[in-house]
Parts: C-alpha cells; structure tokens; sequence
C-alpha cells in the first residue's frame, strides 16, 4: 500500500500544532482533544488495517455545538477533517491525515427518541447499529440494516457508507431507512434534513448525504424507521454440486415472485472454512450453498420454505434442510456470520473485497475469479450475498512474505473490473475510501467524477472534509465551475427541429 | 423564437442543453407534460419535450431490473411488468385526471417529481428504487451516476438525488429502476366510522403489528363514496402477499381490531379502490385547490383541523400523506397549512392544483430555511450554473 498518495500535507498546519491543538481545547475541553501518541494510536487505522496513519490530532465532542465549533475553527484556519465513527469501515473512509483533525462521533452515543407510533427511533450517530435495535426489542420492534459488523459500527458510520447487511434484500439498504439528519457543514452551519415524515420536497438532501462518505457533513443526529419483528424465521441450508445451479436457484426463487429475508450462498473453501471453524452443520461435499431465510407469518414461512425447497430440488440440489428451532436457524447463520474470522483462521492475512454483478453473470465470475486465483496464485474464498449480486471474496495472503500483499492488491484491483466489465460494480455496500478510490475511472469516466466532485463542492469548496477519499483526483472547485461555452454558435443549425 | 424541441437521443438533448447554454435561451423540460400544471410556469419559449426519448432498453425480470428511457409511456412501462408479474413498488399516481390534463405520463415525469403512491409507506418512494442514471446537466455535459445492480454505493448516491428535482438539476437520458414481483392476491380490512384521530390510532397499531399491512388510508365520510358500502367514515387495512399469508394475516389483523367491528373487502374491490385513493379520485373535476402534504402520521389529524372549513381530506400513509382539497380562494389556505405542517415538527405540502388567481399568490412548494435554501442554490450551481434547465420551477 506504498503505492498509496494521499493529499500532501498542509506545512503551515504541522507549523501551527500547538496553537491548533489549544484552539481546539479551548472547544472541547480535557479529554476531548487528544495530542499525545498513546492517545491517539487507536485511531491510526480503521477496518483496513493495511493502512496507517498518526492523525494530527484527535477530538471527541459531545455536543452539537462543539461539533460547530470545531468544524467553523478548521474552515476558518483551512484545517482538514476527517471525520469517524467506530472505526469498522473497510474501505478505509475513516484512515487518518498528517494534518487532519480526527472528528471522533462515538461521545454522540445517546438515543434521543423512540416514537413507536410513528414508527421511527431518533439517535445520535455513535450508537452502534445494534444498540438502536436493542433500544425497540422490548416492544417487538428492530432496525432492518444489519451489518455484520453491527455490534460495534455506528449509525453515522452506517449513513456515510450506506451499509447493508443480510436483511437488506427485503428491507432495504441504509438509505431506505433514515427519514432524517441532523448535519454540520464544514462551515459549522447545523441543518436538518427530512425528519419523521415521508419523503422531502426539493432536493433529496437525504439521498446526498447517505453514502457520501464523510465528505459532505458531519452527521450529528439520525432518525431512521422501524419494524415490527416478523412473526416467525426459517432457514433453509440448500447444497450444489454445481455452483452455477446455485446461481441459477436464486434466479428462480426470485422468478417465482419470493423475496426471501436474506439470501446467502458460499463457495466451497468458505463453506470447509466455517465448517471446520464453527461446526454449523454444513455439508462438505457440496460447490456452493445457498442460505436462504424466510419470514413472516408461520403459514407464510411455512408455505414458502416448501416453495424454496421444491425449486433447490428442480435445480439439481443434493442437500436441502430446514430449520426445525430458532437454535438450528441461528446455527445455519453462525457459519456464515463467522465466515471472515474462520478464513481469517486458515490464513496468515485475508482481504475482503466487495464488488456487486449482476446475479446471472456469477457462473461466469466465479469462473474468472478461479482463474485469476491461479494467475495470482493466492486461495481466494466466496462468500456472496446472493439475492442482491453482492460478491465478498475473501482473498487470502501472508502480509510477510514479500510481495504478497501487492500481488493480492492486484487481484483484488482485477476481480473489482471483473465486476465492473460483466455489468456491475466497485463496491455494494463497504464504500469507496481509499480502497477503490485509484479504480473510480474503471466505471465512471473523467466527466462523471467531475460532476461527482461539482457536489462535494456545493457543500466544501475547500475540499477540507476528508480529502483524499472517494476520488481519484482532486479538481479545485473553481476549475470544476468553469464553463466551456461555444459563443453563440449553434452546434447545428436545425436544433429546434428535431 | 419559439421551439419545441424533440430530440431522440441522448445525444441530441446534450447539442439541445449546449445550445440554451450558448444563446442563454432557458428550456422547459418536460416528460409527457401531464404535470406541467403543478409547477410554476417557466418564462421561455422554449420547450424541451422528451417524448421522443421512449422506450424499455433492457428488462430482466429475474434480475429486478428496468432500464428505460425517460419518455417512455407509463401504460408501456406497467404492460411490460404485468407480462413478468411484476411492478413498480412504489404505486405511482396517476394525477393527469386530478389535474385535468391531457397528455401521456411518462416515467421521466414520475422519477422528476417523486410522486409515490399508497405502498410508498412501506416499499418507499420513486427515489428508494432508482438505481442508476444517465443524464446532460444544466453545463451541456452528459455523465452518469449509479449502475443496474441492486446495490451500489460507488461514488455519490445520484440516482436517487436526482429523483423529485422537478428537472431542475439534469435531464435524465436513460434511467435503470429496481421493480419486484407483484403480489399474488390482496385484500381489504375496512373499519367504518371512525373519527380522525381514532383512525389514525388504529392505522398505528395495525402498523406496529406483524400484520405487514401494505396501504394504511383513511377516508372521512365527505370522500368515503368510493369504498363499497360505506357508512360514514372508512379506514382502509390493505394486505398483499400470497394467498396463505393474506388470509392469516387478515384474521390477525381482525382480531386485533375486533373493537372496531371490521369487515373484508375481498380481492377484486380491494384492487379496484386503492387506485382511487392513490390518485385522489374524490377530488377529480371539483372546483377546489388540491393539496399534498406529507406529514408524522400522527400529526395528519392535527394538521387537517387546520385547514379553512369546507375544506376536504384524504389520509394516506397510515395517516401521513394528505391529501387536501380546499377551497379556491384567497391563498387556499395555504398559511394555515403551512404553518400547521410546521408546529407539527415538520413536513411539507405541496400545490397540486389551482386555479391561476391562487398560484399567483401560493408557493407551489413550501418554502425552505435559509441554510437549506443557500445549499439548494448552490447544489444549482453545481449542476446548471446558468440557470438553464426550468429555471424556478422548484420555486428557486
Ligand atoms: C467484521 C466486519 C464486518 C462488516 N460487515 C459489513 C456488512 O455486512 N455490511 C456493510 O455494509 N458493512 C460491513 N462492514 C463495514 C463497516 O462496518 C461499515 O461500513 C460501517 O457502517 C462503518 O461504521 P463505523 O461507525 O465503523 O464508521 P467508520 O469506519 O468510523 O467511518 C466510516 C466512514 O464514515 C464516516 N463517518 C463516520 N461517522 C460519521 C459521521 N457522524 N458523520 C459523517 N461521516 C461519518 C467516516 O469519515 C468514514 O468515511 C464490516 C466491517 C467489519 C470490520
């Protein structure tokens, strides 16, 4: 990750640290502000941990104001933020900067509102995805978007990725859920977006700010919709000799007008992996294994697992089991839900990556993927979010053996334009980060960044909120508002004719 | 001079965008036109009609996947998925009756104005569902943003940003949509004669409930005439899925609603009177301006006792959708609602229909706060800095 340039840092912020550090104090007293090394060394990485960086400083607020505060002092002084979450990001969103101040969410940790018949739970951005749950189950409510990661990442990490999870094949992505936002721009100016109603008039400021990363705003509220628990949930562990009968037993299911709970398939080294790692009962003699959740109402659940069985059945499946108790469903999810910790297991380093295809090119991908296996010579894993397209190989690597962190780079680089040459994408729902940032111009071409960038600059001309994240260049936003006007020249002459 | 122009590709509405940039000559964007009456009239002579613009480009049903082209006809769109048993979840509205106009709608003109219908309370709005788009912004430039998978988080969320900007940002050139399967059957639960507020209690505790209710209106006994054997006040509990979990949901949702004395409407009815609500069918060919707000469902009751008397009201949203008819005169009551929207902890309504005198002096759509307002100018500025594309048709 040498080959890694992030923005050079600003020298007259490294000359001023002291005074930058007092200012910031002066903000967000005691503990809050962050200089020394031991301090400051949990925040050097996130969940990409190949990359490392000392921030500059690091500094907690606890309160709207200090966040204005904060942000109004480093627009002012042209200091560069990077703001963070719980540190899970993938995609290394929340990878510090020399010269940044390292905005850390996780003091905003309070849920402020559950409005049960309005159906939605107001929280500040540090509470952890699960935690907004746990605060509704008492009422047989939950938050559908669940990360695997849900534990431990926050909400605003959630937002500023647009995470996913299982249950987002029926219950939408991050973004189908939050109907409002509390945000500070970089000027330090606090905006509400949406709220509990439906929908907002204007622009969609909602759609803007999930899944942007951090480089719009500091998200300091969330408001997101809940659900009632489905009645009941059965699982169904379904085995093919042949993965491309898997591929095409998903498409069926979902021809046959079932959209399942979750959805999952796995690739024979990642099933042996679970296996041997947590004994979840999966069969080691199949391809691929497709996991697929039902739920609903009994009569529902009950009906539809026959469906999902008959149809495993037709498409050649050699195995099929359905959860008799809510231990044997959890059971069927523990190999999944362990699926990167037990890869982590029979390799020194592995390395996720997160592309989505089309579902009917996964014969084809998986093809390619083995063959890439081979040109790299690294083990690569599946697991896949099936119902959605969303591949996660798991590419498998000794950080110390020289070159092998380069050459799985590389075949992470050339798996993500697989995806992107059979129809799809870099990246379904872990973000761009400095991860795929340097791959961006394998899907979009240099006017669509521009347009992306013209965005970012509507709300930081400065380009102070996480720099180098996302895009692969960075334009100045005077340049990017240039205008090519032919003068008065029609192109062609007829126009209003056509 | 005066032009309508057509032109039948993306490219061709790109050299159309270059040139009203060049001659500083502002378009009037529009799909079919069926709710050109909504927004502010454009001062222009120009028009730039994508109806030449039309088609399915590519339709996989197995993948969920629809990419067509923005003129394409809403019946050509709803036709292709029927054949597939599938839809458009988000149930749009078809106000051209509403709103008296002629013309075809188009799914360029649903993806503009994020009209969503019944279901939208549960499968979300136009926006949840876009997945990608092609367009040339307000510079004359064509870029993309998002793809034709399910999920994407590459780059900025534009797709759906662009969803509801009323074509003020970019024309979109070609569009890629997320459809699913249509239910298999549906049904009705009616409670009769309940009073606003009660109504909208019971829509919450039928929402609350593992019912998976899919509509959640209510209709005041001055716009019940459309539910079958109404007696006074009707408050619909619609439910869709597969023929098993209809009829168990229905006796839960029943039970739980026992006090209320419910009663079914079966398939056929059902599906014959959620359109009806969606599209504000009480209120077609009336003299009254017609209101949509959008509001915390609990907060709907509220809102509807503020309106001017002789006023009508239908809740949707399980009571967070209004829509308002009032009458005709003065602002229509536009300050009352407005404000009401925003004691009410926010919300918004918007102008459908009225009557010249009225759109003179109404808004069509609720004014912003001044931060917000300030972004929104230059979020503009971003896209069509010369203030090209249906210049303050968003009211800015
Ligand atoms: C084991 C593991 C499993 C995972 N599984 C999944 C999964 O199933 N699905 C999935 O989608 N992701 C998954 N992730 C990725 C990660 O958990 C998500 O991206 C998560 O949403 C990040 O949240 P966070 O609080 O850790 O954010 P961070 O990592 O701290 O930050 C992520 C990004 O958000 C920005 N940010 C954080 N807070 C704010 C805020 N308040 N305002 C503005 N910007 C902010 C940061 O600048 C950064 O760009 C997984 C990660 C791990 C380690």
């Amino acid at each position: 990750m040498s080959s890694l340039a992030m923005p050079a840092p600003e020298a007259a912020t490294l000359a001023r640290r002291a005074e930058i550090v007092a200012a910031l104090r002066a903000i967000v007293p005691g503990e809050g502000t962050v200089d020394h090394e031991t301090g400051m060394r949990p925040y050097e990485t996130d969940g990409l941990t190949a990359y490392r960086q000392m921030p500059f400083v690091v500094v907690l607020p606890e309160t709207v104001e200090q966040v204005a505060a904060v942000l109004r002092y480093c627009h002012e002084n042209n200091i560069r933020v990077v703001p963070r979450g719980a540190g899970t990001s993938l995609s290394g969103g929340a990878l510090p900067l020399a010269d940044a101040v390292l905005l850390s969410m996780m003091r905003f940790n309070r849920i402020l509102d559950i409005d049960f018949d309005n159906r939605t739970a107001t929280v500040q951005p540090g509470v952890t995805n699960l935690a907004v749950t746990q605060a509704v189950a008492h009422a047989g409510f939950y938050y559908a978007p669940d990360p695997s990661s849900q534990i431990a990442c926050s909400i605003g990490g959630n937002v500023a990725e647009n995470s996913g999870g299982v249950h987002c094949l029926k219950y939408g992505l991050t973004t189908n859920n939050v109907l409002g936002l509390e945000v500070v721009t970089i000027e330090g100016e606090v905006l509400r977006f949406g709220g509990k109603h439906l929908d907002q008039e204007g622009y969609d400021w909602l759609a803007f700010m999930v899944g942007s990363e951090g480089l719009l705003g500091v998200v300091t509220e969330v408001t997101v919709r809940i659900l009632r628990s489905p009645e009941t949930a059965r699982a169904v562990l379904i085995g093919f000799p042949d993965a491309e009968d898997a591929g095409r037993c998903v498409a069926a299911i979902i021809a046959a007008g079932i959209i399942p709970g979750g959805m999952e398939m796995m690739d024979r080294p990642a099933i042996h992996a679970a296996e041997d790692f947590v004994h979840a009962g999966y069969p080691r003699d199949v391809d691929a294994l497709l996991i697929v959740e039902l739920d609903g109402p009994q009569v529902e659940v009950d009906h539809l697992l026959g469906e999902v069985e008959r149809i495993g059945r037709a498409h050649g499946a050699t195995h099929c089991r359905v959860s008799e108790s809510e231990e044997e469903r959890a059971t069927f999810w523990a190999g999944r839900k362990a699926a990167f910790p037990a890869v982590g297991r029979i390799s020194p380093d592995y390395m996720c990556m997160d592309g989505t295809i089309p579902r009917r090119e996964l014969p084809t991908v998986l093809k390619r993927m083995a063959e890439l296996s081979q040109k790299h010579g690294l083990r690569v894993a599946n697991v896949f979010h099936a119902g959605d397209g969303n591949l996660h190989p798991l590419i498998l690597f000794d950080a110390n053996e020289p070159g092998e962190l380069d050459r799985a780079e590389a075949f992470g680089a050339d798996i993500l334009r697989l995806c992107v040459e059979v129809g799809g994408c870099l990246t379904g729902e872990h973000g761009v980060g400095v991860e795929k940032r340097d791959l961006m111009d394998a899907m979009f071409s240099e006017d669509d960044l521009k347009q992306q960038q013209r965005v970012k600059c509507a709300f930081d001309a400065g380009h102070l909120l996480n720099p180098g994240k996302v895009f692969p260049t960075l334009h100045r936003c005077a340049e990017l508002g240039r205008m090519h006007v032919h003068h008065g020249q029609l192109p062609f002459p007829d126009i209003p004719r056509f | 001079m005066e032009s309508t122009l057509t032109p039948r590709t993306a490219g061709e509405v790109r050299d159309a965008v270059a040139w009203a940039v060049s001659a500083r000559e502002p378009l009037r964007v529009i799909g079919g036109g069926t709710k050109a009456s909504v927004a502010p009239p454009i001062q222009t002579g120009h028009t730039l009609t994508l109806a030449g613009l039309s088609g399915i480009v590519a339709y996989e049903p197995e993948e969920l996947v629809l990419t067509l082209k923005p003129g394409t006809p809403m019946a050509e769109v709803t036709a292709a998925l029927d054949e597939a048993n599938q839809m458009l979840a988000f149930e749009p509205p078809s106000f051209a009756p509403l709103l008296g106009s002629s013309g075809t709608a188009t799914f360029g003109g649903t993806f503009g104005t994020n009209f969503a219908g019944p279901r939208r309370l549960t499968a979300g709005a136009v926006r949840d569902h876009m997945l990608g788009v092609e367009a040339v912004s307000g510079r004359g430039e064509t870029f993309k943003a998002g793809g034709r998978v399910v999920k994407n988080v590459t780059g900025y969320d534009l797709a759906r940003a662009l969803a509801g900007s009323w074509g003020t940002l970019a024309v979109a050139t070609l569009l890629t949509v997320k459809v699913l399967p249509r239910p298999e059957t549906e049904a009705t639960v009616v409670l009769d004669g309940l009073a606003a507020e009660a109504a909208v209690g019971a829509m919450a505790q039928a929402m609350g409930s593992s019912a998976d209710v899919s509509g959640a209106a209510h209709l005041p006994a001055d716009v019940a005439a459309i539910v079958p054997d109404a007696k006074g006040a009707a408050t619909l509990l619609r439910l869709e899925g597969f023929g098993p979990s209809v009829a168990s949901r229905r006796a839960m949702l029943e039970g739980l609603l026992k006090s209320h004395g419910p009663r079914l409407l079966e398939r056929e009815a059902s599906a014959a009177l959620w359109p009806k609500v969606r599209d504000a069918t009480p209120f077609v060919g009336t003299d009254g301006a017609v209101w949509r707000c959008s509001v915390a469902p609990t907060m709907g009751p509220r809102v509807a006792a503020a309106l001017p008397t002789g006023s009508r009201v239908m809740f949707d949203w399980a009571g967070g959708l209004l829509l308002v008819e009032t009458p005709a005169v003065g602002d229509a009551g536009a300050a009352a609602l407005r404000e009401a929207i925003r004691r009410a902890g926010g919300g918004h309504a918007t102008l459908l229909r009225a009557p010249p005198a009225v759109r003179a002096a109404v808004p069509t759509f609720q004014p912003t706060a001044t931060g917000i307002a300030a972004l929104a100018g230059r979020l503009r500025q971003a896209f069509d800095p010369e203030g090209i594309l249906n210049p303050g048709q968003l009211g800015r």
